[in-house]
């Protein structure tokens, strides 16, 4: 009994997820080429006009972003679920809310961070001036958070049910909402030289919220699914 | 002491088993038989607290799991059906995380004497993907020889295992058994245990 | 018990909401003075404003008797929740669609990014999403419990939603009307509309309580109590 919050249980399971990951690379890289794939397909669609792919530069990049987060939710708890160690953890005499935690962590660093880092690489593409690319890598820090936060809702939500994956779309989705206005308003606010404070300040204040939040309402619906 | 009163127990349309009561003191084991489908995991998922009770409560100690929570869990050892092992991980790995989740440290020295005794030797650091069936079992088996837990919940445990690995399963239930802890198991082969046991049937 | 009683209410919660919603046409398409600015277009307020309270409104209770639910363990709380989730679902599209009938003459155009018919398009997402979770999952109890867990994970966020899309509105004026600048009302156009709102609620009330009583029906077949009852004798 190391000690009562679950800090050392916390470190074990981001530890054990990102070496399963890491046996598994390829699950890691696909939600990046996903992501690339469909920031480059825009201005096919659209045209290579540069003034307009600035201007929707942002809306893309973090619509993709969200996209791409997307993609891997029903993997966050489904082979443990399959595999029995959700049992395990759910019967674990740490508070499961750590666990959750963990996983959540572990989810971020294998999907949000990387999207954080490709992103400005990928803003290249569509001629964003360097303060902008400054602050989009700045909001998808804070904001994709958020998204793995509220997709472990979803994907608790519908562990284990038939079509679980386009479910996981239909429920997160809507509530991806705030995090898309707060991210990309805060680099359209950037490129017309608004100062996007403001947007990262929010997008901020979205992230204590559902981290504090979104935890507990995944517990509740991991021990419903267990049942 | 475990004791569960008035459990019922409905799947779908089907009412699987009807005001079951019954009580294990230290020392005592519990097995539950019954046919495919007629309750025996259901009701091991409510002893350890998976399934809440619709009617009747579960106690440990006198008082009702649910409000003991993580007291109740500390003293519970579940092997369920599904194993628990993750293929990519080898067996010492999946162990180690396995105590790490549970919020127990554990040296790699210490899981390997367990993997030994669980006749595992030299298969400690291949992936559990690598493993058979019945040599999986034994992973999760292990587990009795790491966690110091009071109450052990084991649903099937004997399966797949061969006539050797049995009589070692044996022997750590009625160790354990001996040592003043209390187990709960059910199976489809007829075990003969040195403690005192009660059987029960579910489903009709 | 609540079976009986719900069935001896629905007829005339029905009725009220008949002769309400006659009443209240009546005053808003015939009674009420036309508006100076929009016309007789402006009429469909009738229509939209009430429905779109109803939408917003049912959500919130349709999270309360959630939480009751899942807090309590109840099940009839939880059936009031999965009963009430398509009655929102309708007012909320309603809304959507009479909010386009009325922009079309008004703004000239069918759609609108405005805040608020933003959030309401987001709210039918909510509601749509609540409804497919429930259907998704074979077992009622497990049904009724997720579905609990989402509409407070929505309820909780539709503030946040609201604000977020009306700070993206202001961000992104210009293309959009305005649509708190609400003329003057007379009193004609206020009673009409709230004898609307008020058949709005009837009508909620009469099919929510007939819709649980077809859920309680199809979960507890096998209960005895049912078979007690008259009506299902017959």
């Amino acid at each position: 009994m190391s000690d009562t919050i679950g800090l050392s249980v916390l470190r074990g399971v981001i530890h054990r997820d990102l070496r399963l990951a890491m046996r598994r690379k390829s699950d890691v890289l696909t939600p990046l080429f996903f992501f690339a794939i469909v920031v480059s397909l825009f201005p096919l669609g659209i045209g290579s006009e540069r003034d307009t792919l600035r201007q929707i530069a942002p809306g893309i990049l973090w619509v993709a972003a969200l996209l791409a987060s997307m993609l891997s939710l029903d993997r966050l708890f489904e082979q443990d679920y399959a595999d029995g160690t959700l049992e395990q953890m759910a019967l674990s005499p740490a508070p499961l809310g750590m666990l959750v935690l963990g996983k959540v962590v572990a989810y971020w660093l294998l999907t949000g961070l990387p999207l954080t880092l490709l992103a400005p690489l990928l803003a290249l593409q569509f001629d964003l001036a360097t303060p902008s690319l400054l602050v989009l890598a700045a909001s998808l820090a804070i904001g994709t958070p958020v998204l793995s936060f509220i997709g472990a809702i979803g994907a608790s939500l519908t562990l284990g049910l038939r079509g679980g994956s386009v479910l996981v779309a239909l429920l997160v989705l809507p509530l991806y909402v705030p995090v898309l206005i707060f991210g990309a308003g805060s680099v359209d606010a950037a490129a017309v030289g608004l100062g996007a404070t403001a947007h990262l300040s929010l997008l901020g204040a979205v992230l204590v919220l559902t981290a504090f939040f979104a935890p507990w309402a995944t517990t509740v619906a991991l021990r419903i699914a267990l049942e | 002491m475990l004791q569960a009163i008035n459990l019922d127990c409905v799947r779908g349309e089907r009412r699987l088993f009807h005001n079951l009561s019954f009580q294990l003191k230290a020392g005592e084991c519990l097995l539950v038989h019954g046919e495919n489908g007629s309750g025996k995991t259901s009701l091991l998922r409510m002893l350890v607290g998976l399934t809440p009770t619709a009617t009747g409560a579960v106690h440990w100690q006198g008082s009702p799991i649910k409000k003991l929570g993580d007291e109740y869990r500390r003293e519970l050892l579940y092997c369920g059906h599904p194993l628990g092992l993750k293929d990519a991980l080898s067996a010492t790995e999946n162990l180690i995380s396995s105590m790490e989740l549970n919020d127990e440290s554990v040296t790699q020295d210490v899981v390997h004497e367990a993997l030994r005794q669980a006749g595992l030797q030299g298969r400690e650091h291949l992936s559990v993907r690598a493993l058979s069936q019945g040599q999986k079992r034994r992973v999760n088996l292990a587990r009795l020889l790491l966690q110091k837990r009071a109450l052990w919940v084991l649903d099937e445990p004997l399966t797949a295992l061969d006539t050797q690995a049995s009589l070692w399963v044996v022997g750590l239930i009625d160790q354990h058994l001996s040592n003043g802890g209390i187990a709960v198991l059910t199976t489809h082969q007829d075990l003969t245990l040195t403690g005192t046991t009660h059987v029960i049937r579910v489903g009709i | 018990m609540f079976y009986p009683l719900a069935g001896k209410l629905i007829p005339w919660f029905a009725v009220a909401a008949a002769m309400l919603t006659i009443i209240g046409m009546y005053v808003g398409f015939f009674m009420a003075p036309t508006d100076a600015q929009q016309g007789e277009g402006y009429r469909i307020i009738f229509l939209h404003v009430p429905v779109s309270w109803m939408s917003m409104f049912i959500y919130l209770v349709m999270a309360f008797w959630a939480a009751i639910g899942l807090a309590f363990n109840n099940r009839l709380a939880a059936m009031m929740a999965s009963a009430l989730a398509p009655t929102g679902a309708m007012f909320t599209f309603l809304s959507l669609w009479t909010g386009a009938l009325w922009g079309k003459p008004m703004w000239g155009t069918w759609w609108v990014w405005d805040a608020r018919l933003t959030s309401e398009l987001i709210l039918l997402f909510l509601y749509i999403g609540f409804m497919a979770l429930q259907s998704a999952v074979d077992e009622p109890r497990r049904a009724d419990k997720a579905g609990a867990v989402l509409a407070l994970v929505g309820v909780v966020n539709i503030p946040i939603i609201y604000f977020s899309v009306q700070w993206w509105n202001t961000l992104h004026q210009g293309a959009s009307v305005s649509l708190t600048q609400a003329p003057s009302m007379a009193a004609l156009m206020l009673i009409g509309m709230l004898l609307m709102a008020l058949a709005s609620w009837m009508y909620t009330v009469a099919i929510v309580l007939m819709r649980v009583r077809c859920i309680i029906l199809e979960r507890e077949q096998h209960a005895g109590w049912l078979d007690e009852l008259k009506e299902v004798k017959q």
